[in-house]
This record gives C-alpha cells, structure tokens and sequence, in this order.
C-alpha cells in the first residue's frame, strides 16, 4: 500500500510516487496531442464566420419557424420510400448474414483457416463503410433512386448483423447440439433442430434492432440521391426553404422516435 | 403417467412454432406478406439502367485489386489527417462533457431536476443524426472541420452518457456507501466509491466511441463539415474509382486497426 512520510504522519495515497508520474507523462501527452489537434482545426476555421454564428443562428431560426404544414402532402411517398428502404434493406441484409455468420462462427465454420478469415474480412469492411458511402458508390454503379437506397442500407447491414449473430452462435449450448448428432442427424438437421432454436431470440432481436437503425440512416440516404425523405430536404436545403426544412426535420425526427418505441416494444416481447 | 403426456403418445412430435399464438403468427406472417407486395408494386427499378451500371461496377470491384494510392496522395494524406485530428479533438471533447452529464442522468446520484435536465439532453443528441446536425452546424459556422468537431462531440454526448449513467447505476451502493461512511466529501466520494467502479467501462466506451467517431468523421466531408469525405465524394464524382478504392482500403485499415487496439485495451483494463 502506498504511503507517504507527511511532517511525521503516515498519509494513505492512491498510487506511489512513481505511478503517479507515469500518470502526469501520460496527461501530458494526452494534452499535448489535444492542442496540436486543436490549433489544427483554428487554423482551417474562418473565426470570423464563428463570431458571427449566434446571429446566422437566429436568422435561420426567424426563417425556419413556424414550420410549412401543408407540405405535409407532399411527404407521404417519400416516407413510404424510407420505410421500403429500411425495411427491405434489413430482409436483404439478414438473408445475406445468416450463411456468413455461419462461416464466421468457430463452432460451425467449414474451415478455420481458409473460410473464417474470409467471412470476417467480409464483416468488417462492410460493418466499416458508412451506408452514405456505399450509396455514393451505388448511385454511380446502378443509378439514382430507391433501389440503391436499398442495395446500399442492405450491404452496411451485412456486416453487423453477421457480427452480432455468429457471436450468438459462438456462445450456444453445445450439449443440445451434441443430443441432436447422438441421434443420428444429418449436419442440416443438426443446424435446424440444434443450433437454430437456440439463436432464434437472438436473431430477431438483431433484426429488429437493426431495422430501427435502418430506418434512422435511410432518412439521410437521399442527400446523395438514394431516394426517401432526404430527397426532399436535400431540395428543400438548396433553394434555402428552410420552413420546409423544418417540417422535414419534425418527420424524420418522429420517425425515428417512432421506429425506436416499436424495437424497443418488440425486444422487450422477445426477450 | 399424467394424462398431458398420454395425449401425446403415438403422436408424430412437431417442431413448437417460435410464437405461440396461433392468431398472432398468422396475422404477422400475412400483414408481413401484404407489406412486402406492397412495398415491391412501389418501388420503380430501371433494369436497363441497372444492367448498363454492371459494367461500372466491374471496374470498381477491379479497382480493388488496383488501388491508386499514389497520384492523389496529397489530398488524401490532408483528409486523412483532417479526419484523424476531428475525430481526436471531438473524442477529447465529448467524453469530458459527458462524463459531468452522465453523472446527473444516473437516478442513483442526482436529483431529480439534473436528472430529468441530463436526460433530455442525451435523448435530444441521440434523436439527431450525425449528418443532419452537420448540415445545421456547416450554415451556422461555414465550412470546415470546426462544424465536423462541433458535431462528433454533440453526438458523443448521446452516446456516452447514456451508457456511462447505466453503468453508474448498476453500480455497486456498498463500495460507495463504504466511501460515504468514512466522511468524504462529495467530490472524494465520487472519485473513490463511485470513480473505480466504472473506469473500466468508461474506457471501454471511449474507445468504442473513438472507433465510431472515426467512421462519421469519413461522411461529414460529403455536407462541407471537413475529413476525408470530400475527397472521396470527388473521386466518385469523377468516376476515379482506383483512388476511390484506395481511400475505402485505409478507411478499412485504421477502422479495423482502432477495432483490434481497443479489443487489447478493453481486455486489459478489465
């Protein structure tokens, strides 16, 4: 225990002398490496702009509000769009992941040493690209509009969904999948009667928690031209309408609220 | 032998379906049905469009094994640093706002007015999305990575303080009450009893965080808020697809070397 010699008075620290130096070193540097970052970025600001932010602030604020209701009309296709590209998104991605979860897992891949680094290098530089980013690359490959919107949410979704479910294999029972092979099952019906009721719960529960943040990222895909409601506030952005803005802010907003209270209700039912 | 289990004797056994009111399943499994036919009589798809892109996609796929590194290495070299130094000062920055407000938003330690204050706060930074807040912030302070910084670190408050004032209030109340009992102070209470109990995770966090961070910091260029986006939207835009892929490559590679450094951080530290 470390204590230190106080005027005559044994007094309790924390850490000993030399721990707490190492500590400093590292805060110093730590600090050090913030500054640099941070002179960084003052450099590549125009602080003028900053200065004047409170005012730009308000005067966006004066045109903003109160938000342009009746175009409320206009909103309905494009959030139809958003829940397709969500929703479809999810079912395309979750058809995809189960096989390379399945490769992926140590307990039911093929071969360790060739198939499993194929199936995670798969995981990570899907789950590592933004969905913005795959839309970019797929509106220049397959064109603008909701389809890409979908190819590009379903691809980003791969990856995590193949993640969250092949830890879920990692972690069954493998008593109950030792009973099946005792009774003489093939390898099919080993993964069906098996491994398969064992990951149900977990499985919908990635599907539904994957689905709500589908839906938040497939607000913003039409900002690149990927279809949805962010069409709509990309055009409403460029000719500076912002009570239209406003009210698009709102939906998307009460979407995802919506989207969140309906995975939430659902995981709670599952698990 | 009960009469439950004579019942069943002689029968054929069927798999137990995975919800159990027979009602429910098939109103799901129909409305299920309903929705997709709906949702694909909407969406339009021009596969002569698709059909011509295949060709394009062929060469992206191919700018895979090709990556050109080299003729824009200078922009690439400025968004990576540019990404880099947001996502640290952001990282800095939104774990030292989080931390005072993840304290307030636990039941366990804060009234209830700081309570429902801190709370309010993370539910508003998580309703927002990333891209949206930048484009707000980008028309308030201009272009550059001040509005990229200015973002990650709002949307790392979300993010940490809600998981941070779970931990804290799943915590253990004996360590703390221990503390309490000895005659600390509130702040010597907070960083002995409470402090040591949730480092591990708080750290944990931080890097997953950090890790995310990184991921947004490539999008925010494609709204003017600074990183590499803007240089990757270029390189789409003229359909340079070897630079393209040589900048999706690092992004893979330091999102995959933060992962892998915050694996062993995370091991160690608990």
């Amino acid at each position: 225990m470390p204590v230190r010699d106080i005027s005559g008075r044994q007094v309790w620290k924390r850490r000993t002398g030399r721990e707490s130096l190492f500590h400093w070193v590292l805060w110093l540097i730590g600090i050090a490496i913030f500054a640099y970052c941070w002179q960084q970025i003052s450099e590549a600001t125009t602080w003028f702009f900053v200065w004047d932010a409170p005012r730009i602030a308000g005067d966006i604020w004066d045109r903003a509000t109160p938000p342009k209701w009746e175009y409320i009309t206009q909103l309905g296709e494009p959030i139809w769009d958003t829940l397709n590209i969500a929703t479809l998104g999810t079912l395309i991605a979750l058809l995809l992941a189960v096989p390379v979860a399945f490769l992926a897992a140590r307990n039911t891949t093929p071969s360790r040493l060739f198939i499993r680094p194929i199936a995670l290098l798969i995981i990570v530089s899907t789950r590592s690209i933004n969905s913005l980013i795959w839309a970019l690359l797929l509106i220049a490959i397959i064109g603008p509009g909701v389809f890409a919107g979908v190819v590009a949410i379903a691809i980003r979704s791969v990856g995590f969904c193949a993640k969250l479910l092949y830890e879920a294999i990692e972690e069954i029972d493998s008593t109950q999948v030792e009973a099946i092979t005792a009774t003489g099952a093939s390898r099919w019906q080993v993964m069906a009667y098996g491994i398969l009721p064992q990951i149900m719960p977990a499985f919908a529960g990635i599907a539904v928690f994957r689905w709500d943040i589908n839906i938040r990222e497939s607000t913003v895909l039409g900002l690149v031209g990927a279809g949805g409601i962010g069409l709509q506030l990309s055009a409403s952005l460029n000719v500076l309408a912002w009570p239209q803005v406003a009210l698009i802010l709102l939906v998307i907003l009460m979407a995802v609220v919506i989207s969140e209270w309906v995975s939430a209700k659902v995981r709670g039912a599952i698990i | 032998m009960s009469t439950e289990l004579e019942a069943l004797v002689g029968k054929r056994w069927k798999k137990p379906p995975f919800v159990r009111r027979g009602w429910l399943r098939w109103a799901l499994l129909f409305g299920f049905a309903a929705y997709l036919v709906a949702a694909f009589l909407t969406i339009e798809i021009n596969w002569a469009r698709v059909y011509e892109g295949l060709e394009r996609g062929k060469q992206f796929v191919l700018a895979f094994t090709s990556p050109d590194f080299t003729s824009r290495s200078v922009d690439i070299w400025d968004g990576m640093l540019e990404s880099v130094i947001m996502t640290v000062a952001a990282s800095v920055v939104g774990i030292a706002i989080s931390i005072p407000i993840a304290l307030g938003a636990a039941r366990n330690i804060a009234p209830l007015p700081v309570y429902l204050i801190c709370r309010s706060i993370i539910a508003v930074s998580r309703a927002l999305q990333e891209i949206i807040v930048a484009i707000l912030l980008v028309a308030i302070f201009g272009f550059g990575p001040l509005a990229g910084f200015l973002t990650l670190s709002f949307a790392t408050i979300g993010f940490l303080s809600k998981l941070l004032a779970e931990d804290i209030e799943s915590m253990d109340k004996v360590q703390a009450e221990a503390i309490k009992a000895s005659g600390a102070k509130w702040t010597q209470w907070i960083n002995y009893g409470v402090q040591p109990q949730v480092m591990p995770r708080l750290i944990g966090l931080s890097m997953y965080r950090i890790d995310i961070n990184f991921r947004e910091s490539a999008i925010l260029g494609l709204v003017g808020a600074g990183g590499i986006g803007a240089t990757l939207n270029t390189a789409f835009d003229r359909y340079e697809y070897d630079t393209a892929a040589a900048i999706l490559l690092i992004i893979i590679g330091v999102v995959m070397a933060l992962e892998y450094l915050s694996g062993v951080i995370r091991e160690r530290v608990q």
